[in-house]
């Protein structure tokens, strides 16, 4: 019985409620960063008893495991909860200078906390239906966070999200439904056990309805269209911790469920979530391409780049799976990055237009510098933690034998430092088409993104540590006796 | 009754979908909550329908059989509860948005208002040569 578990939820929870209670402005602000600090070393104790004890459940209420609320650690969870919090902490950091005084009174750092509580307790949920809750837990905070302010944009974006957010609460609601009248449980390790006395075509079809789920709150292929249409509106505070967190939840629990349930007709199932993660990867980027406002084509990237994701999860081997967790917590650092330093750019130039930016390389020379680290990580060019995420992925298909989505991949490599390229060329190159109208950057925006952008530099560079925790967790998740233990076999 | 519950579920369902596809905001609400609905008595009846006790023993009493199933009435209750939030937000959500954007029709909902600014470098150019 491990209490750690329950930390970094509870850290988030007593920061939003204090919040809340203290309402005023500055004490907030400091309460909010120390919350997410909080958060931060809960996550990174939680993960250090993961490695040395293996798998962490906890029995809520004392209840035996298939009948209370449950809540598990493993390798994954582990690492998504950290990079959560490295998340949290930056954008804290970036909202501290940022000083949007409006919002603030609003009550953004209470609402961002329990954004962060409802992820947390999504990617530490033991059940499938507590998973449901969650997930409303922090969609509801992301849909008035959506529209906090209610400026135009912000209301046509919040409307379209929380339609689409609907649609896929249903969807997973019904889901979970149906499971439960097949199998009697909603206990993911007792579910695990259970599942192999349903008849092999209706658990397929389950999985289906378990993936449209899913893969709507992770933004992949056919149900993309969501997405850029609403992350651009919000400010860039709230931009970068959806972009930074919230599809990473969807592709979370595809993973867990997709590895721990669905895995009797594999040869169905993953060629399809091979095939969504293709056509995710390729779509992305040519739409990413044809963009010329930076938040909108940095949006169509994130969706470009969940396909890397699921393409480890379709290929489904220690490797291919080591390689997609590396990915997913690369990329929650690396887009973060990107979209702080969108907003960055829109204070200094007052538009994140591309064709009206301009001749930045001349006046900020570092800002080019801080871009070209994360941009260069998400295109995979070597000294950079995405080269590793896309190596790995990369040579898991090349020996899965699976040469299609190997070209995708690199090719996708290929066209997003091309988009990367143009971004650089646009903003940082060419001429300014006119007299810069914004105002000079207080480096207190500066640091959170250099922070962000030195980390994925650090990652790459040392590389192994990340890249050993990614595969135990590979390791855990191809081996579910060892979660079913933990969850099962604990209980007293 | 099984069969009964599976009509109207799938009857439901229909109506649900049809709304939730209609553009009109207030109608894709309502159809929500009509999904709602059908996503609810549809657990409900996975959960085993029948005349059965409820799940109450007294101190040393002999388990009834056959009892009825907690745990679906439970689940619906959550369910419940937060398809009551999501409805109340999605209403509060769908007035400021007809307040502010004048129409609760999404297909006259601009893509891009405001701060997110004009799509692509050509019609930007061509804006600032006219």
């Amino acid at each position: 019985m491990s209490w750690l578990i329950v930390l970094p939820l509870l850290m988030p929870l007593t920061t939003g409620i204090l919040c809340l209670v203290v309402g005023n402005r500055p004490a907030q602000r400091v309460l909010g960063l120390v919350g997410a600090l909080g958060l931060l070393a809960a996550a990174l104790a939680l993960l250090t008893q993961v490695n040395q004890q293996g798998i962490q459940a906890v029995q809520v209420g004392n209840w035996p495991a298939p009948f209370g609320i449950t809540f598990v650690a493993d390798h994954l969870s582990a690492l998504m909860v950290l990079v959560t919090g490295v998340v949290a902490v930056v954008v804290a950091l970036y909202a501290l200078a940022e000083s949007d005084a409006p919002r603030e009174q609003l009550g953004y750092y209470a609402l961002s906390h329990f954004l962060l509580f409802g992820v947390v307790g999504a990617f530490l949920t033991g059940d499938l239906f507590n998973l449901y809750v969650w997930f409303e837990v922090l969609l509801l905070s992301s849909f008035v966070l959506m529209i906090l302010g209610g400026s135009k944009a912000q209301l046509t974006g919040g409307v379209k999200y929380f339609t689409v957010s609907l649609l896929s609460s249903i969807l997973f609601l019904v889901a979970v439904g149906l499971l439960y009248g097949a199998t009697g449980a909603l206990n993911m390790a007792d579910l695990a056990t259970r599942v192999g006395s349903v008849a092999p075509g209706l658990l397929t079809a389950l999985a289906m309805l378990f993936l449209g789920a899913f893969g709507l709150k992770a933004a992949v292929f056919p149900f993309f269209f969501w997405l850029p249409a609403s992350y651009p509106a919000p400010p860039v505070i709230i931009s970068a911790l959806f972009a930074g967190l919230l599809t990473k939840v969807g592709v979370y629990a595809l993973i867990r469920v997709f590895t721990l349930l669905f895995t009797q007709d594999t040869a169905f199932t993953h060629t399809v979530i091979l095939w969504i993660a293709g056509l995710t990867l390729l779509l992305g980027v040519l739409l990413a391409l044809a963009q010329g406002e930076l938040r909108r084509l940095l949006s169509f990237q994130l969706v470009s780049h969940i396909g890397y994701m699921l393409m480890g999860l379709g290929i489904l081997s220690p490797l291919a799976l080591a390689g997609s967790v590396f990915y997913a917590l690369n990329h929650m650092i690396v887009i973060a990055a990107l979209f702080l330093l969108a907003g960055l750019l829109q204070r200094l130039q007052g538009t994140t237009v591309l064709v009206r930016m301009g001749g930045l390389y001349r006046s900020h020379p570092w800002l080019a510098v801080l871009f070209l680290l994360p941009a260069f990580s998400l295109a995979g060019l070597p000294p950079f933690s995405g080269f590793w995420a896309k190596f790995t992925l990369v040579a898991a298909s090349l020996q899965a034998g699976q040469y299609a989505i190997v070209a995708v991949a690199l090719l996708v490599g290929l066209l997003t430092l091309l988009s990367m390229g143009l971004v650089f060329a646009e903003v940082f190159w060419k001429n300014p088409p006119r007299p810069p109208v914004g105002v000079a950057s207080p480096p207190g925006l500066i640091v959170p993104v250099a922070l962000l952008a030195l980390l994925t530099l650090g990652l790459g560079l040392w590389a192994e540590p990340l890249l050993a925790l990614s595969q135990a967790a590979a390791q855990e998740l191809l081996e579910p006796s060892r979660y079913i233990e933990a969850v099962l076999g604990v209980s007293r | 009754m099984e069969t009964l519950m599976a009509f109207l579920v799938g009857g439901l369902t229909a109506v649900g979908v049809y709304l939730m596809l209609r553009p009109h905001l207030i109608q894709f609400l309502i159809g929500f909550l009509v999904l709602g609905n059908a996503a609810n008595l549809l657990i409900f009846t996975s959960g085993r329908l029948g005349s059965a006790f409820p799940p109450l023993v007294q101190p040393g009493g002999a388990v009834l059989e056959p009892y009825a199933n907690p745990l679906p009435q439970a689940l619906i209750l959550t369910a419940i509860v937060i398809g009551f939030a999501l409805a109340a937000f999605g209403i509060v959500l769908f007035f400021r948005a007809e307040q502010v954007l004048k129409t609760l029709n999404a297909e006259a909902m601009p893509e891009r208002l405001g701060a997110v600014p004009a799509p692509s470098p050509v019609d930007e150019v061509r804006e600032e040569q006219v």
